[in-house]
């Protein structure tokens, strides 16, 4: 298997792509692959469906979102973004993680809703920017060096948004 | 996925926690993050004269297996000189907690708070004898 995943939804491999068409691209590949239709089929061709259907819905995942979208843009340059023993971040990148991380938990402990908003504003506000930098590094500039790190910190702030949701959850509850 | 006692215990009671004075010339802050699951971490030592580390104390936010390493190299690092602690490997923090292997990482993270941290009062050091 040596079709990317952006040639397996037809379309151009960046960093930029039309949400709405690589999800209509993936539901007519599940709805061809779907099992259903295999039913009276000869078992390899219900096995060959039934990994398509799993390829696509990996390939989906991994584009629908931004920061995996640009970790699998690098690899396919070879850059692997995520190493595991890489742990060196710029210190007021980490800084202002650690800020965050204290006002979001000052704001879990109060009970203070507006708080919380206005946090994940603010960092959604810094995932926006992320997102218009890899648009122009990636598509524009090749420039993968400097990708890789804005994509390192897309991933950062991505575990930020996913905990203060949990954070809303379980004020709201 | 099953923690370990030892992670559980760190976790449930970690030890150390919070901030020391990071203007504080004797005083290193280390600060590191795992890109992979985004997890960041923050360990301040105080060394004294003869350079012995006095006070160690952490602030992780990440999974149990991140806050457990880092609780538990606090309490290694107390008495300790700033090369012994520079010379602590994460295979010994993962040994000691009994880390999974998709854990591994979170014991590097660990290692690398302390060499930051190492790092920082030397540099502080550096600077007070050379002002």
């Amino acid at each position: 298997m040596t079709q990317s995943y952006f040639e397996l939804f037809g379309i151009k491999p960046a960093f930029n792509i039309d949400l709405a068409i690589l999800e209509s691209h993936y539901r007519k590949i599940q709805s061809e692959s779907h099992p259903d239709r295999f039913v009276n089929a000869m078992s390899a061709e219900k096995l060959k469906s039934m990994q398509m259907a799993t390829l696509a819905n990996e390939a989906y995942q991994t584009l629908k979102k931004p920061a995996s979208r640009a970790r699998y843009l690098l690899e396919l340059q070879g850059i692997t973004a995520i190493s595991e023993t890489n742990t060196a971040m710029p210190a007021d990148f980490l800084m202002q993680q650690m800020e965050w991380r204290e006002a979001l938990e000052d704001a879990k402990a109060t009970k203070d809703i507006a708080a919380v908003d206005n946090l994940l504003n603010e960092i959604k506000q810094e995932a926006k920017s992320l997102n218009s930098d890899l648009i122009s590094l990636i598509d524009e500039k090749q420039d993968y060096g400097s990708a890789t790190d804005a994509t390192r910190k897309l991933i950062f702030i991505d575990k930020v948004c996913a905990d203060i949701n949990k954070v809303i959850e379980q004020i709201e509850n | 996925m099953a923690y370990s006692d030892k992670v559980l215990d760190h976790y449930e009671n970690p030890r150390n926690v919070g901030s020391l004075d990071k203007n504080d010339p004797n005083v290193g802050t280390g600060m590191v993050g795992a890109p992979a699951c985004g997890d960041v971490m923050k360990l301040m030592i105080k060394v004294n004269d003869s350079g012995i580390i006095e006070d160690a104390k952490f602030k992780t936010y990440g999974c149990g297996s991140a806050i457990a390493s880092s609780s538990l190299v606090t309490e290694w690092l107390k008495g300790k000189t700033i090369d012994e602690a520079y010379a602590i490997k994460n295979s010994a923090i993962a040994e000691e907690l009994a880390l999974p292997p998709v854990k591994i990482h979170c014991s590097v993270l660990a290692e690398d708070a302390i060499k930051a941290a190492v790092a920082d009062i030397k540099a502080k050091q550096l600077a007070k004898e050379t002002a």
